[in-house]
């Protein structure tokens, strides 16, 4: 079996890769449906509702959506100029980390300033917690060479010891019956909501917003065109006057930004206050948004809706008739893997030798 | 101080390095082989779940343990044979297509998991592999077989690898494709055999903690382990000894932390202990960046007959 | 001739829209040198890849020693006797002679690898053809010339029995080629037979019994090479007359733009060593040598991409800025030896490209901000004033075709954006603010068929009349004497006198380039 290329592929081909390969990967799951015993037009029936079906389902998903758009956005930055983060998850939790230490110094600790200066102290400290985060493995692979995956991912192992570290000491909330969590951020600082009754929180509007900003970014400005240039052809990059090492530490940085940012709003917007079991992944899902998206800032929006229904559906159907939520993530893994090879033969003919 | 040399001093300390060793060397000689042959295997944190898993299961339906053993081979294998046709026949990136596996591995393990056991609050436990008193060798002793057979694939590996066609003809792929080609080997076969043999000792490695570390399945459980093998191999310069010397020294580590939250003496919080393994494995990648010799097709796709 | 060896029957292959061989008909004798001549992209490689197994034909079948050869299937090829040296060697660095030769030899099913009879019988085929090699040297620390020896010895360690050499003296010195030759001679007394592959008339002629001319994919003409002569061979590769390259001597050279004094750059696989230099306005200065010796290094040197660890670079007077961003807007025409890897960014549409170099500067961009109007309008200047063709300019770079890559950067290096400040003030000499005051052309014609040839050649004399000092490394001696006012060989890093081409005798160079007559120093190149 080889592959041959196809000397035209047309936009819609492009289009509707993605489309053929979700369906592809729906159909296979619905084997796993079947081991656990369920109907899989019952199965998919209630994920679909459960995820998109109703207002609340809407919202539930569009608030699951915010982090997810996030660190989608991070993935799909850094992977455009060839840097894999694979250390969203970590970025995310330092990121909280830091927005809770520093919206906590309000009142005791003498750092009395207006809520809104301090919730935008907030933001920015994540930003730069997250950004400095990855500015150790990104310097790392540029100055010496070392693959950035396995560095950003163990580093995601280290920062989680450290939060926990921190949620058992110095940070810890003592009014919170032993639990590790951290001090409550105070009502002003948190996100408000978009919808009454509902989760969803204006982090939405923030994400959205942050997502149209890296469109614009990538396709108008300079910056845009050295990190498509240097994720392409480094070598060439460099020729043309591209400054490599300052383009990579500059996406590293927008990049960590970006993921510290989804665990700051998360705190501010969803559980106001900081523990473990704060992100159920969305560092990891991030990629595979990005990877969905096309590495496409606009495309990362549908594709964390898309997915956080998924993710939400599937709770909401496990609920109902007891299939375990991990099909959720199975779903999710599939689709990343059919979508590849989806992508792969617009381009690509498969001859049978 | 003397607490250090207290720890050092009790054999059962050095019981312990071995055993925690053994899934690292495994799994260091299942990476060694996939980027010996060019091909950067990201699965592996997937497969030892899947192989933990099903290896696990296995045994808990009623196969014998070495039969586990084969039942958590042979899903490396498959695996293994999933990553090989993305990334050789398909030639797509071999990053995602690693982590997409280690993504749907580690999501089908949970997934089978609670199906087969949906309202479980412990674990459900089998009988593990026992340690070998007959061998009468201290310390070895009082490891399990898959220890003995972590060990005794290391110079079998270096042995395939140096002196046997089929060796030259893995590294000849991991170094130049086309002159691998233009000799009338078949690229894509010896890419895809090394990367399904290499699987199926990560499939392996997973079943060392089900069936001999522990008697039970966790989520959670390999906790990144996979990410530690895959820096081990850079750290070994892709060499089966090193790569040998590599794990044992990290295991080393890994069992001093362990004892020093244990004995009491804690000068720090656990968490910093624990924090160990992963700054060391960074610290190890940076320490040998300079002096990396990668073998050259690394991560570098090879279509045939293309122009 | 006695029962071919060989015959390639209808053989035709198409990849895409391109079609590489059209409905070819071959045969070869036994012990004779077929030469196979064409230019770049006449589709040589693409035959002889067919017949070793690389590629499948579309259409034919090939017969070997009477057998029919199985398609597709390098196995087979080395089965059937079919060797072949690679234009390109593949061989791996990391591993030693004898590994990289027994690869394959032995089934993969065996248990051990029998090393000391291979290394006895390796020894035994390089005696046998005069080729001398240690067989537990790595291969990477060899040089080109015994790598080559090594590629060939992979074929005959195979028993190979009919040989193909694809562009072999691309690689080596006048003196080296010679060598090479009385090897090919020992081969046919062996009783090989041998497909020879090139794209140089004279060297064809000298070394093959018959020549079969490909010219688009199709075969035009064969010939036996004592009845022919280099003016039909050239008639035949291009279809219409071709008249030899004119040298058009300098007109008016002015004072220098760039000053080389007693540069080095750091040890690399290839470096320069007390490299003196100038380079002056209106003239070429034309670099000779064999690849790998340091022309790299000088190149990129004046790129911006490498930098100098000893010695002094000037520029118009200035010391050279080291990062491209800064050179090109002093007026510096880079065009790199590799357009893939070096000289665009295929993923990027061909605009983004023919401004990258560029972007920095105030014409095309504000703030940060890219000026997209400019940009596009510059983008089409270009295209339309060198005539690149292949989709528009919003295609990947990556679909145009070499020549119109190739075309694409000259244009790139060679135009100016209008109502921008002058690059700095050309030396004196230089009537023309929109020409660059210096270009520096590494391999700039390689790969390219005869017409893109000739213009690539034409844009940089019309360069030189216009006031930039040209400074052009070529592996081919013919361009390199044709186009070079003055002529330096470089030879280990070493740069000789660059003396007035017209000074030069072919053999003095040829020995030069393999570094047998002494390269004096910086201190006397300085007084040139």
């Amino acid at each position: 079996m080889r592959l041959e290329k196809r000397s035209q592929s047309s936009g819609l081909a492009l289009l509707l890769a993605p489309v053929g390969a979700v369906l592809f990967t729906l159909l296979v799951s619905a084997l796993l449906v079947w081991w656990a015993g369920a109907g899989v037009a019952q199965t998919y029936g209630l994920l679909l509702r459960g995820g998109f079906g109703s207002v609340f389902a809407l919202s539930e998903t569009f608030t699951r959506a915010i982090p997810l758009m996030l660190t989608g956005l991070a993935a799909a930055v850094a992977f455009r100029a060839r840097l894999f983060n694979i250390g969203a998850e970590g970025q995310l939790y330092v990121g909280a980390l830091a927005a809770v230490a520093v919206g906590g110094l309000h009142g005791g600790t003498g750092f009395d300033l207006p809520a809104p200066l301090l919730f935008g102290l907030m933001l920015l400290a994540a930003a730069l917690a997250g950004a400095l985060l990855l500015l150790g493995p990104a310097l790392l692979k540029a100055r010496l060479g070392v693959d950035e995956v396995v560095t950003t991912l163990l580093l995601n192992f280290i920062v989680l010891l450290l939060v926990s570290l921190m949620l058992d000491g110095p940070m810890k909330d003592p009014t919170a019956m032993g639990w590790p969590q951290s001090v409550a951020l105070m009502g002003e600082l948190e996100l408000s909501k978009l919808v009454a009754q509902t989760r969803v929180h204006s982090g939405l509007l923030i994400a959205a917003a942050l997502a149209v900003a890296v469109w614009v970014l990538m396709k108008y400005t300079v910056l845009g065109f050295d990190i498509r240039a240097v994720g392409a052809n480094a070598r060439a990059a460099a020729f043309a006057g591209v400054p490599v090492t300052r383009t990579v530490v500059l996406v590293a940085m927008l990049s960590g930004a970006l993921a510290g940012l989804a665990g700051a709003i998360e705190v501010a917007g969803r559980t106001s206050y900081l523990t473990l079991d704060m992100s159920p992944g969305y560092g990891y899902s991030g990629i595979v948004i990005a990877m969905l998206a096309g590495l496409h800032p606009l495309g990362v929006v549908a594709a964390s809706v898309f997915v956080a229904g998924v993710l939400v559906g599937a709770d909401s159907m496990s609920r109902a008739i007891g299939v375990p939520t991990y099909i959720a993530d199975v779903i999710v893994a599939a689709s990343l893997i059919s979508v590849l090879v989806a992508t792969l033969l617009t381009q690509y003919r498969v001859r049978w030798k | 101080m003397t607490e250090y040399f207290d720890i050092l001093a009790n054999p059962s300390f050095w019981v312990a390095v071995l055993r925690i060793a053994t899934p690292l060397i495994l799994g260091t000689l299942g990476v060694l082989l996939c980027e010996r042959a060019g091909v950067l295997n990201l699965g592996i944190e997937g497969i030892m779940v899947a192989g933990a898993f099903t290896g696990w299961l296995a045994v808990y339906s009623g196969a014998p343990l070495w039969g586990g053993v084969a039942v958590a081979a042979l899903t490396g294998a498959l695996l293994g044979g999933l990553h090989a046709l993305l990334t050789v026949t398909l030639a797509l990136s071999q990053h995602v297509s690693g982590l997409g596996i280690t993504l749907l591995a580690t999501a089908l393990s949970y997934y089978g998991y609670r199906v087969s056991f949906p309202k479980v609050n412990t674990p459900p436990t089998v009988q593990p592999f026992q340690e070998m008193g007959w061998l009468g060798i201290p310390v070895l002793a009082q490891q399990t077989p898959l220890t003995l057979l972590a060990l005794l694939l290391v110079p079998l590996i270096g042995y395939v690898l140096y002196r046997t066609p089929v060796g030259l003809a893995v590294r000849m792929v991991g170094e130049n494709p086309q002159a691998a080609e233009g000799q009338g080997v078949s690229v894509a076969a010896v890419r895809s055999g090394a990367i399904v043999a290499g699987s199926a000792l990560m499939g392996v490695a997973g079943a060392f903690l089900t069936l001999s570390a522990f008697n039970a399945f966790f989520f959670n459980m390999v906790n990144g382990r996979g990410w530690i093998c895959v820096a081990l191999v850079v750290f070994a310069s892709w060499r089966p000894g090193k790569a040998l010397l590599g794990a044992l020294l990290f295991a080393f580590f890994d069992a001093l932390q362990l004892r020093l939250q244990q004995s009491g003496d804690a000068l720090l919080p656990y968490q910093m202990y624990l924090m160990l393994p992963y700054v060391l494995s960074i610290v190890a990648l940076v320490l040998v960046a300079r002096r990396a010799s990668y073998p050259q097709a690394l991560m570098k796709p090879y279509r045939k007959g293309e122009r | 001739m006695s029962d071919p060896v060989l015959q390639l029957q209808h053989i035709s292959k198409r990849f895409g829209t391109l079609l590489a061989n059209d409905d070819i008909s071959l045969t070869l004798g036994a012990g004779e040198v077929l030469a196979l001549l064409g230019e770049n992209g006449a589709g040589k490689s693409t035959l002889v890849s067919i017949l070793f197994g690389h590629y499948t034909a579309d259409a034919g079948n090939i017969t070997v020693f009477g057998q029919p050869l199985p398609r597709g299937d390098p196995k087979a090829a080395l089965a059937a006797g079919i060797g072949m040296v690679h234009q390109h060697f593949t061989l791996a660095d990391n591993l030693s002679v004898l590994d990289n030769v027994i690869l394959g030899s032995e089934p993969l099913w065996q248990l051990f690898t029998r090393r000391s009879a291979a290394r006895a019988r390796l020894q035994a085929v390089a005696q046998r053809f005069g080729l001398g090699v240690d067989p537990e040297a790595l291969v990477g620390r060899l040089s080109v010339g015994e790598r080559q020896r090594v590629e060939i010895l992979k074929a005959l360690y195979r028993g190979a029995r009919i040989l193909i050499l694809d562009e072999p003296t691309a690689v080596l010195t006048p003196q080296e080629s010679e060598a090479l030759f009385a090897v090919l001679g020992q081969m046919v007394a062996q009783g090989l037979s041998i497909i020879f592959i090139s794209h140089k008339l004279g060297e064809v002629l000298r070394v093959s019994q018959r020549i079969a001319v490909l010219r688009a994919g199709r075969l035009v003409a064969q010939a036996q090479a004592a009845d022919t002569s280099q003016a039909q061979l050239a008639l035949w590769m291009v279809g219409h007359a071709v008249e030899a390259p004119q040298r058009r001597p300098a007109q008016a050279v002015g004072s220098p733009v760039c000053v080389l004094d007693n540069v080095s750059t750091a040890p690399a696989r290839e470096r320069l060593l007390h490299a003196s230099l100038s380079l002056h306005a209106g003239e070429i200065v034309a670099i000779a040598g064999v690849s790998g010796n340091g022309q790299v290094a000088l190149a990129e040197l004046l790129c911006g991409t490498r930098a100098a660890s000893a010695g002094r670079v000037q520029l118009l007077g200035q010391p050279l800025p080291p990062h491209p961003a800064q050179l090109v807007p002093l007026g510096v025409a880079r065009i790199p030896e590799d357009r893939h890897a070096v000289g665009l960014v295929g993923d990027l549409p061909v605009w983004e490209n023919a401004v990258s170099e560029r972007l920095r500067s105030p014409a095309f961009s504000r703030w940060g901000w890219v000026r997209r109007a400019a940009a596009r309008a510059y983008a089409d200047r270009i295209m339309r004033a060198f005539d690149v063709r292949g989709g528009g300019p919003l295609v990947p770079a990556r679909a145009l075709s070499g020549g119109n890559m190739q075309k694409l950067i000259l244009g790139r290096a060679l135009t100016r954006p209008k109502h921008s400040a002058p690059d700095s003030p050309s030396p004196g000499g230089a009537a023309n603010p929109g020409v660059p005051c210096l270009i520096v052309a590494h391999q700039p014609t390689w790969g390219l068929d005869i017409g893109a040839v000739a213009y690539v050649q034409a844009q940089l004399i019309a360069a030189r009349d216009a006031g930039a000092a040209v400074l052009l490394i070529s592996d081919d001696l013919d361009e390199v004497l044709t186009l070079g006012d003055r002529v330096a060989v470089i030879h280990a890093g070493r740069l000789g006198p660059a003396r007035p081409a017209a000074d030069w005798q072919r053999e003095a160079i040829g020995l030069a380039m393999a570094g047998i007559t002494g390269i004096p120093d910086a201190a006397q190149e300085a007084h040139t």
